[in-house]
């Protein structure tokens, strides 16, 4: 399968990134945290596979829809 | 009492402060951060100063920006709202040593409070009775298990230091408990303490809180209770007083109790001592239990000043300018029943995730007898991800429960706004549900009543 994106739900603050490039996620494991509003949202992989790139920094500001990693096999 | 006034904080509560001051004479001045240059608290001032970039790290849980802040401005006290600072007894004691009137309890009152171990030891030492449960120093694994076992299960397991619902893992039986307190270990390192308490679990659960102030002559009084048991994500959504099925002998035991603790650590201002009730049974003395005491104003107190009839941010400055409480214990009348709602930008159709964004239309209902708005933002405002979502608070009073139970649903309904989605319809709707009105809630019920709601919208689709 080739790579596909991941997006952020939600514009949020990036907190932390959980599993970052090279790591094997399963579906719905954790890649980042992001926190909005004093909420801790997880943006989770949709597929197994290996992530791929992390295309945002912890602090970053992301908007709702926004790809912040992708996912590649 | 000297302006101005420092208000280290934001949102509603920074514009219902400065209110206060305003009709009291006082000079305000406000902080903003970047994200906050044009925003509703700043206008309600009469000057303001920057206190750095968004994120609250950088600003308004800055202790030096703020106390730099109050330099700049000559400000002569400093109240800090509920959250970000109101809590710290550093902030506190900085104040102090910064020649500022800090219009909050003692640096050591704070303190004494601040942790839910010391805070049960206080209460033990105050004969006031706290969920039954083991917050010893011995933390091997096989006494907490032990203590577990002796309390009964199920139990919950806290971090000493936790907060926000970080740091606690419920257990229903012996053979969960040693995966459970290493989890629950992992996220108490975070607070940078991983010692953790165990203590019994109320099923179904109400949460009752009472309003206590105290003076810096020694005089203590309480004003009575609220229900805060309709909550999501352990934050409360609606707060009420009187609580239902509470009596006046009721209501003067937890009062006993909510002073007792308040003078056995020397507090001086306004404080809630929180109870944890079994909503399982009747309210009963011998089935309500002490969790935590907040030695702040709390987010609710709109409520207690419906009933009361009351400015507790006026009793706030006044005390903390030396003075003593203006009533006694005897002089204080609580009337009609007041409810509140906190209106939030988040989605209940969504598990209440958060809806950050540019509010382009606002519209809150007209306050009015019996009904009173403490608003934070207006429209055009831009809500970041950085803080609350809470933008206003709708406190309906009546004579009866039910009248402010359905005049507090109408005020919700009426609410409009474009650009984000707000908790309004979903709360009006959960105020008028048969549990509500018949009081038969505990702190399980919006997540219910939630997942009802969707189950139904699926059914009918």
């Amino acid at each position: 399968m080739a790579e596909s994106p991941v997006k952020a739900e939600i514009t949020a603050a990036v907190w932390k990134i959980e599993a970052g490039p090279g790591t094997r996620v399963a579906e719905g494991d954790a890649i980042l945290l992001l926190e909005s509003m004093k909420m801790e949202i997880p943006v989770a992989a949709p597929r197994s596979g290996r992530v791929k790139a992390v295309l945002v920094a912890e602090g970053d500001l992301v908007e709702e829809g926004q790809v912040v990693a992708t996912l590649e096999d | 009492m000297q302006g101005p006034v420092l208000i280290a904080n934001r949102g509603e509560i920074a514009c219902r402060i400065a209110a206060t001051c305003r009709r009291l004479g006082l000079s305000t001045v406000a902080v903003f951060s970047d994200a906050d240059a044009g925003a509703m608290h700043v206008a309600a001032a009469d000057a303001a100063e920057r206190i750095g970039p968004p994120s609250p790290r950088e600003s308004y849980l800055s202790i030096s920006a703020i106390i730099d802040a109050a330099r700049r401005s000559g400000a002569r006290m400093v109240h800090p709202g509920y959250g970000f600072l109101s809590e710290n007894p550093d902030f506190a004691g900085a104040c102090t040593d910064a020649g500022l009137v800090f219009i909050g309890p003692p640096e050591a009152a704070i303190r004494a409070m601040g942790g839910k171990a010391a805070a049960k030891a206080v209460a033990r030492r105050a004969g006031v009775p706290s969920a039954p449960g083991y917050e010893g120093e011995d933390q091997a694994p096989e006494r907490l298990a032990a203590e577990a076992a002796r309390i009964g299960f199920p139990v919950m397991i806290k971090a000493v230091a936790g907060g926000g619902g970080r740091g606690m893992r419920r257990v229903e039986a012996a053979e969960d408990f040693a995966a459970a307190l290493a989890a629950a270990q992992r996220e108490a390192a975070g607070f940078g303490d991983t010692r953790v308490l165990v203590e019994k679990l109320v099923a179904s659960a109400r949460h009752i809180e009472v309003q206590v102030f105290a003076d810096a002559h020694g005089n203590v009084l309480h004003l009575g209770e609220r229900d805060c048991t309709l909550q999501r994500r352990n934050q409360k959504l609606v707060e009420e007083s009187p609580a239902p099925g509470m009596d006046a002998a009721l209501r003067a035991e937890l009062g006993r109790r909510a002073v007792a603790l308040a003078r056995a650590v020397g507090y001086v201002g306004a404080g809630t001592v929180e109870f944890v009730a079994d909503a399982a049974a009747p309210l009963a003395a011998d089935r309500i239990w002490f969790i935590e005491m907040n030695t702040r104003l709390q987010v609710e107190h709109p409520v207690t000043e419906m009933v009361a009839g009351l400015d507790l941010v006026e009793w706030q400055l006044r005390v903390a300018a030396g003075e003593a409480l203006p009533l006694t214990q005897a002089q204080v009348r609580l009337e009609g029943h007041a409810i509140e709602a906190r209106l939030c930008a988040e989605d209940p159709a969504r598990n209440f995730l958060p809806s950050p964004g540019h509010l382009a239309m606002l519209d809150l209902p007209e306050p009015g007898p019996g009904l009173r708005i403490d608003a934070g933002v207006r429209a055009g405002d831009t809500l970041t991800p950085f803080y609350d979502p809470m933008i206003a608070k709708l406190i309906a009073h009546a004579p009866t429960r039910t009248e402010a139970l359905e005049r507090l649903a109408a005020a919700l309904d009426a609410v409009r706004a474009e650009g984000v989605r707000l908790n309004a319809g979903f709360l009006a709707r959960a105020l008028l549900s048969p549990e509500m009105r018949d009081g038969a809630v505990d702190t399980h019920f919006l997540d219910r009543f939630r997942l009802d709601e969707a189950a139904a919208t699926h059914g009918a689709a």
